[in-house]
């Protein structure tokens, strides 16, 4: 294994384990060195934590025994006791319950978004920058033109549509419409920055002697970019995943927050901060719990992002 | 250059004049017609009366000739009326641009005050506890909602302590009574928490980009060549390094211009602050669509100005890049 030697000036020593070890393979170095971002490790155990409580909502529910829709009028602003952890909200419903299923809906949103961003990511930058000449500049034109939109306006706009007027809309099933709106209308807007990063990484490679090789023998461009490209540019498309992640999850709490994302009943964060917002005088922890969770887990997002970079970049590595 | 500028001006306006259209189609499919309400308060309107009313106006034909219509009379200078306020668009835009552009421009004008030298003082002492510390803010800043940083706010500073108003742009009633100085004083109480809360998200993206830079530039070989001949290393970081490191920052400026602008629409609604994004949301949920279309566009058109005016100004500034 050829050594790297252009190590960043300002990185620690490497430790004296992986000094010794024996020749490892990348994804050993990898992951040895996520673990050395001891911010990385523990947003990596916070982001776990919240996937449970996500996957396992309903389980939680069923062991307390509280449904997060049962309303109790008699109990509004109820305080935190043994049967109520975090207090009723205004019409008497469970908060901890709520903040759980609201951590199911904002996660599944926002990884829905993230996942589904990069596939078309990837697509339009590989394909723009695979092909080049004028797909290519069409293709860049259309990004460039809606990364330089102002963002939040014209999700405002898109997400104030009504569904019940887009005649497809009407086979989704009401309950999961407004997630559904909302998938699409942050899908929209988020792709942008992954397909510049692909077309980058695309450009750079496609020069090299392996892409000429595979060309030669006959491969196909499709099996060219999914079977040779498209595994040497993973790291920043992994990274920019995580970060796309945290971002979808602030933009989806916002437009919730607005009244334009997801609608009540179905508890998400951002929804539950627009019922506290007109209570903050007299209930404001309401409207603090739900933003500490987005904030805890969006700041973790972003330090696995930070760490996953620093993993990944091969002009880090320290071997 | 000049052919450069010239292509950019057309691409940017192709991009409104799409971006109307759309906006335009959207807004059709938007919950509430006005004629619709009008006719449900009316108990006298027949569904008969309701088709005549829109063929008058021309609302039965397609998306596509309305939109015409519209842009016609947008292009002429014809804004129209706005349904809710009954007053002419640009009587109450202007006057809402203006405030937002105060809010901006604050906002603006403090991050680079503070992002700019703490990133370039952290970015010397690399790796240590100060280093670290300011990476966690930053972290935190990028990651916090910032409608809810808003809130917060609002609850300890205006609900808590009272030491800063809840929302508005100005005491409300006090026309006439108080000295100019004191209605300054006044707006400016007023735009403390929106400013702060406009301004944290772009401190923490600022000092994390102002230190990437800085750390980046002062790995080059000038920088060593300018070390090797001897210059102090008070000239060798602000003469060699910073003005290096400072060509993309100032583009990053220039496109946080944009992005507080397009931000603002949050802030301005938690703190009813009277802008232009207010007015985009406000005018939506009151189906007012011709107020809602005109603001949007107006404020889109500026935003896309300030990233085209980025992009050139980054191209003036380093040789490096070309203009195709």
């Amino acid at each position: 294994m050829a050594t790297n030697t252009s190590t960043a000036a300002n990185l620690p020593p490497a430790s004296e384990a992986l000094k010794k070890s024996q020749p490892k393979s990348m994804l050993r170095i990898a992951i040895s060195q996520l673990f050395e971002h001891r911010l990385a490790v523990i947003s990596l155990v916070v982001i776990t934590l919240f996937l449970g409580v996500a996957v396992f909502a309903d389980v939680i529910s069923w062991a307390t025994g509280i449904d997060p829709d049962a309303q109790d009028i008699m109990n509004r602003y109820g305080p935190w006791t043994p049967q109520n952890w975090l207090g009723t909200d205004e019409v008497g419903r469970d908060v901890l319950i709520r903040l759980v299923y609201g951590t199911r809906i904002s996660l599944m949103v926002a990884i829905l978004v993230a996942i589904s961003s990069t596939i078309i990511g990837i697509s339009v930058g590989a394909i723009a920058g695979y092909f080049g000449g004028f797909i290519d500049s069409f293709l860049m034109r259309v990004t460039d033109s809606l990364l330089a939109l102002p963002l939040i306006p014209v999700l405002i706009i898109m997400a104030s549509v009504d569904h019940t007027k887009i005649p497809l809309f009407s086979l989704i099933s009401p309950e999961s419409i407004s997630i559904v709106k909302m998938v699409l209308v942050l899908l929209t807007f988020s792709w942008m920055v992954q397909g510049r990063l692909v077309r980058g990484e695309v450009l750079a490679l496609k020069e090299q002697e392996y892409i000429l090789a595979a060309k030669t023998s006959g491969m196909s461009s499709f099996a060219i970019i999914m079977k040779e490209l498209l595994p040497n540019i993973m790291t920043p498309v992994i990274v920019s995943v995580t970060l796309t992640v945290g971002s979808s999850i602030l933009f989806e709490a916002a437009l919730s927050f607005l009244g334009l994302g997801i609608q009540p009943p179905t508890p998400t964060w951002g929804n539950m901060l627009n019922n506290a917002q007109e209570i903050i005088y007299s209930a404001p922890l309401l409207a603090v719990i739900p933003g500490i969770l987005i904030l805890i887990i969006v700041i973790s997002f972003n330090f696995l992002g930070d760490g996953l970079q620093d993993a990944l970049d091969p002009k880090a590595i320290r071997r | 250059m000049t052919a450069y500028i010239i292509r950019r001006l057309i691409q940017t306006i192709i991009v409104v004049l799409l971006l109307s259209f759309v906006s335009y189609a959207l807004m059709g499919l938007m919950p509430g017609d006005p004629l619709d309400i009008a006719c449900q308060a009316n108990p006298h309107c027949t569904p008969e009366n309701l088709d005549q009313m829109k063929k008058a106006l021309g609302l039965d034909q397609p998306v596509y000739v309305r939109y015409f219509k519209w842009l016609q009379g947008f292009m002429t200078g014809d804004l129209g009326y706005s349904r809710t306020y009954r007053l002419p668009i640009t009587d109450i835009l202007i006057p809402r641009l203006i405030n937002t552009l105060y809010l901006s421009v604050t906002s603006l004008v403090l991050s680079i005050i503070i992002a700019i030298p703490l990133g370039v003082f952290t970015s010397l002492r690399p790796n240590t506890k100060f280093d670290y510390t300011l990476n966690m803010f930053a972290f935190a800043g990028i990651s916090i909602p910032s409608f809810w940083l808003a809130l917060m706010l609002i609850i300890i500073f205006a609900v808590k302590l009272q030491i800063f108003p809840a929302s508005g742009i100005e005491t409300i009633g006090l026309e006439g009574e108080i000295s100019t100085f004191e209605i300054v004083w006044d707006r400016i109480n007023h735009l403390v928490l929106p400013v702060t809360t406009l301004s944290l998200l772009t401190v923490a993206f600022w000092v994390r980009y102002t230190r990437a830079k800085m750390l980046e530039t002062m790995r080059f070989d000038y920088i060593r060549t300018a070390r090797a001949k001897g210059l102090p290393e008070s000239r060798v970081i602000y003469m060699h390094g910073l003005r290096n490191a400072l060509i993309p920052v100032v583009t990053v400026i220039a496109l946080g211009f944009s992005s507080i602008f397009s931000g603002a629409v949050i802030t301005e609604t938690v703190f009813a602050y009277l802008g232009a994004g207010k007015l985009i949301f406000d005018s939506i949920f009151a189906n007012d669509y011709n107020m809602a279309m005109c603001s949007f566009i107006i404020t889109s058109f500026m935003v896309l100005m300030m990233n085209l005016f980025a992009d050139l100004l980054y191209a003036y500034l380093d040789p490096r890049i070309s203009y195709t």
